[in-house]
């Protein structure tokens, strides 16, 4: 997935009407409306500055991670990964093609390529359907491959170190080392839970 | 050593580009004009997001909120500042960017908080518009664990985050 986007629509309006509403309610209680009329049009113009300190490296970044996919760095990390999956996807037949799929998606995350790695991931998520007898229930396997892409293993948090270096931050890339442990454990931690959860399922 | 990082990324797939006869100015300015579209996407969820965030904040909602959460997040040395993005983080990434801006600009950009927000914002996506949108394309009713293994893995990523950010910076 990439850093930034939308969100589940009903859960991304309700989380918008929280914010707002609450906040409105809570200034008229606690008498900071004078605070919440300069913040409200002091976002608008400190949002079209953020927007415009992150263009420069959503175009640029984007652009490397492109030739990184044409240059077959992505196939190569997808190709590297797939032995892996292998493990984590036991209900899987052995050859199946779908853990090609799984793996270029997770090379693209791990890349930042969000808009490349969706499509290949919604493909295997209806190859993952067809294998499971074409239930709409979530399978092991489908479960296992979501907790993966949440868990968001990115190499680089490109749009994270833009907003430091705005703000002034003396090294804004030292964030990616603890970021990427972060990232790396939540993962893990997303992989033992899942075995948990399986195995409660099937008793 | 996190300064050699990105040149070196950049450094080996220019190489590899160059090596494997990729046409890399193409391949760059097209990656660049697809950045584009994303970026043209994410303006407009940026402005109304703020706008929410900057009332949040303002109005002393956001420091009640975290202040409600104090007791459990001390416990696991997260600073009640950073709760507000935790909560919002797997619903929308936009939101949380414009807490992560609004933080840095309050804190200052070198402070603990405002590293270990941005740790928290790196180092997650937004679960619920990944199942959703995975889910929703091929079908999926019935979603089983999914969204419990999700959030807790989000909540394994901001408490390794509080120890990343403590030990490596």
């Amino acid at each position: 997935m990439d850093e930034i986007e939308g969100g589940d629509p009903l859960m991304v309006s309700a989380a918008f009407a929280f914010l707002l509403l609450s906040g409105f309610v809570f200034a008229a209680v606690n008498g900071t409306m004078a605070d919440v009329n300069t913040a409200l049009f002091q976002s608008m113009e400190q949002s079209i500055q953020l927007a415009l300190s992150l263009a420069g490296v959503i175009l640029f970044w984007t652009g490397v991670m492109k030739t990184a996919e044409a240059a077959g760095l992505v196939r190569s990390l997808a190709t590297i990964v797939q032995p892996i999956l292998r493990r984590l996807f036991p209900d899987i037949p052995n050859s199946h093609p779908v853990f090609g799929l799984i793996a270029s998606n997770m090379a693209a995350n791990f890349f930042g390529l969000g808009n490349a790695a969706t499509p290949i991931g919604l493909r295997a998520m209806r190859e993952l359907r067809q294998l499971n007898g074409d239930k709409d229930s979530a399978s092991r396997s489908m479960i296992t491959f979501l907790a993966l892409n949440t868990a968001g293993v990115t190499l680089i948090p490109t749009t994270v170190i833009a907003i430091g270096l705005k703000h002034g931050a003396t090294n804004p890339a030292d964030i990616i080392l603890p970021a990427f442990l972060a990232t790396f454990i939540s993962a893990c931690f997303a992989i033992v839970i899942d075995r948990h959860y399986a195995r409660k399922r099937s008793g | 050593m996190a300064v050699w990082l990105i040149p070196g990324i950049i450094a080996f797939v220019i190489a590899a580009g160059v090596y494997r006869k990729v046409n890399i100015y193409d391949t760059l300015t097209d990656g660049a004009k697809e950045g584009l579209h994303t970026w043209i996407a994410i303006v407009p969820q940026l402005v109304i997001m703020m706008a929410a965030v900057a009332v949040f904040r303002a109005s002393g909602a956001a420091a009640w909120l975290a202040s409600l959460f104090a007791p459990i997040t001390s416990l696991f040395g997260i600073p009640p500042e950073v709760v507000p993005l935790a909560i919002i983080r797997p619903i929308s990434g936009s939101a949380t960017l414009a807490m992560l801006d609004q933080i840095m600009r309050e804190f200052g950009a070198d402070s603990y908080i405002a590293k270990l927000a941005a740790v928290m914002q790196g180092s997650t996506d937004t679960t619920l518009y990944v199942l959703a949108i995975y889910f929703g394309a091929a079908g999926i009713k019935k979603t089983g664990d999914a969204l419990k293994i999700g959030l807790l893995a989000d909540a394994a990523a901001f408490i390794s985050a509080v120890f990343a950010v403590t030990w490596l910076l």
